[in-house]
């Protein structure tokens, strides 16, 4: 396996992805990862100079509209799915002390 | 003749012709889910009730002549990543184990503006990331012409229902193949229109760039007129583009004369079924003794699709999916430290393995460092992909070839080597990167008596051309099989 991924940078992954990882998930996930990143590494066979990065296939541009309000109020809406709730309010965690 | 042997257009017809009552036709698909769904899973959710109250409002429409269209009165399945206002939509994950939406996504505002009647939410792979429906939270769907094999993913409840008639007509989603696959797997008719043609407001994105909405059917007819439909500019999806051109019906022509197919040489070489070519290679004879014009050629870059899939949907993924962080909707851990933990913990409970998995992948190469490497590098590849498409129907109308190298596997079989079972959208995959309509239908069947699909893919907004062709074909297989 060309790409060994370190418990270092698992960590670093599990951070920017948001997720908590057993012991037994994270050699999972090195694994999973290496095999396939060597896989991916297979588009560097390809000659892309010069090639612009093409995020969309078709020549869209951003849609714009005048700032107007169009909807209604839909707060309670809103927080209708919302596992926790206060006031009108979202409710989360403590997050200043 | 029952009821549930007829098509979504014959049944409409039948019911405006007052033959059929809708709650009649209800009757029979809520008897066959008694009867099957214990044995196929096609569905999380069922909603009976509501079914009912809904067809007796349809039914005064259609009585007053307010409702005419072609799916009046038509009971429909929804695959379960799109929301519908009051009923529970999971997009088969524990996160969303309680996600009652608080609307409903515009294609499917379309069908029920049709008249149209939901009667449930069907089984997925967990947000769509799958080719088996075997990595739902609720259970593995089967397949209905051999309960031992899988229906195909991600929409296989869809195709799944279409195919035991559990509904008459469904909706499904498409960013790698997850409408053509599983049709092809269930033998049913399933297509991806060109992206931006059906509206993805209240579809729960996966790979946003790549997602499309789409029909599942019993027939090319029906196919045609679900798309019709369903086929909106929405100014709530800044990807969706006006066209003048949906009236896809228009196109159901049995005819093909002239019309040039092109059958990539590189989709029937190693890995390919002999059982797939053979039948797949057939069709393509059949229409060509109905005078189209048949030429192999290289389409080139096949084997580098897979690659740049899956790092543009794991990247898409892993940014799309931050939305689910137990407080807004969904699932919230219950014992947690502070807010980030309860973050972590919250997804870590609440996404699947395969659903971490890309997550974990598209966190990696959007990583400051890496993501030249990858994501840009997946890019270019993509462009140079779309040339050689380009390229492709500068020559030719359509391009014809399998769906997947095999007929459906085994439960089971595809989950432990993730790399293996992603091989096997390798006929489907380019089209999402793209952007282009590509169509699925039955061919025949293996040995083991499990349906076989024939892919039509067309240039960007020829969908007509696409339909045009199928129909041709399944004419001359007299009529859907």
């Amino acid at each position: 396996m060309a790409n060994m991924i370190s418990d270092k940078t698992i960590d670093y992954v599990g951070i920017l992805a948001k997720l908590e990882l057993s012991p037994q998930e994270k050699e999972q996930a090195k694994k999973d990862m290496g095999r396939m990143l060597d896989y991916i590494d297979k588009l560097g066979e390809l000659d892309t100079t010069g090639v612009e990065p093409m995020s969309h296939v078709f020549p869209v541009q951003n849609v714009f509209r005048e700032d107007v309000v169009t909807n209604g109020d839909e707060s309670k809406a809103a927080l209708q799915n919302a596992p926790g709730m206060k006031q009108n309010m979202f409710k989360v965690p403590r997050t200043v002390e | 003749m029952s009821i549930l042997s007829l098509t979504a257009v014959e049944l409409s017809d039948k019911i405006k012709k007052g033959e059929i009552k809708v709650t009649q036709a209800l009757d029979e698909v809520f008897a066959q889910i008694d009867a099957k769904e214990k044995q196929l899973n096609c569905y999380v959710t069922l909603e009976k009730e509501k079914a009912y109250a809904q067809a007796e409002e349809v039914q005064k429409k259609i009585d007053s002549g307010e409702l005419t269209g072609p799916l009046a009165g038509v009971p429909f399945a929804i695959k379960d990543n799109m929301c519908t206002e009051g009923t529970l939509t999971t997009c088969s994950s524990k996160i969303l184990e309680n996600f009652v939406p608080t609307f409903t996504a515009e294609a499917v505002k379309n069908l029920e503006a049709a008249g149209a009647v939901i009667i449930g939410k069907t089984n997925m792979d967990e947000f769509a990331m799958g080719s088996t429906t075997e990595t739902s939270y609720y259970g593995v769907t089967r397949n209905p012409h051999n309960p031992e094999h899988v229906p195909g993913g991600s929409s296989g409840g869809s195709a799944a229902a279409v195919a035991a008639d559990e509904c008459f007509a469904a909706l499904g989603s498409d960013t790698g193949g997850s409408i053509r696959q599983p049709a092809s797997f269930c033998g049913v008719v399933g297509m991806k229109p060109t992206y931006g043609t059906v509206s993805r407001y209240g579809l729960i994105a996966y790979g946003s760039s790549l997602d499309q909405i789409g029909p599942l059917t019993k027939d090319v007819r029906d196919c045609a007129t679900i798309l019709e439909t369903i086929a909106s500019h929405d100014s709530k999806d800044s990807t969706s583009i006006p066209r003048k051109d949906t009236d896809f019906t228009t196109a159901l022509v049995d005819d093909v004369k002239g019309m040039r197919i092109g059958i990539p040489r590189d989709y029937f070489g190693e890995g390919l079924d002999p059982q797939v070519k053979e039948a797949v290679l057939a069709a393509a004879q059949v229409l060509k003794e109905k005078g189209a014009i048949v030429e192999e050629f290289d389409l080139s870059l096949v084997e580098y699709a897979i690659p740049t899939y899956y790092t543009i949907a794991a990247a898409e993924a892993s940014s799309n999916l931050e939305r689910f962080d137990g407080i807004k909707y969904g699932y919230r851990a219950s014992e947690y430290e502070g807010l980030h933990h309860m973050y972590k913990k919250t997804r870590s409970e609440g996404f699947g393995p395969e659903v971490k998995r890309r997550i974990m992948l598209g966190s990696f190469v959007l990583s400051s460092g890496y993501y030249d490497a990858y994501y840009l590098k997946a890019l270019r590849v993509k462009a140079l992909i779309k040339k050689a498409f380009d390229e492709a129907f500068a020559k030719y109308d359509v391009i014809l070839g399998p769906v997947a190298p095999t007929t459906a596997p085994k439960l089971g079989e595809s989950l432990a080597d993730p790399i293996k079972m992603y091989l096997g959208d390798i006929y489907t995959i380019a089209v999402n990167l793209a952007g282009l309509p590509g169509i699925s239908l039955p061919c025949g069947k293996d040995e083991k008596g499990l349906p076989i699909g024939l892919q039509l893919i067309g240039d960007c907004f020829r969908e007509k051309k696409l339909i045009r062709m199928a129909y041709s074909y399944e004419q001359s297989r007299g009529g859907r099989s």
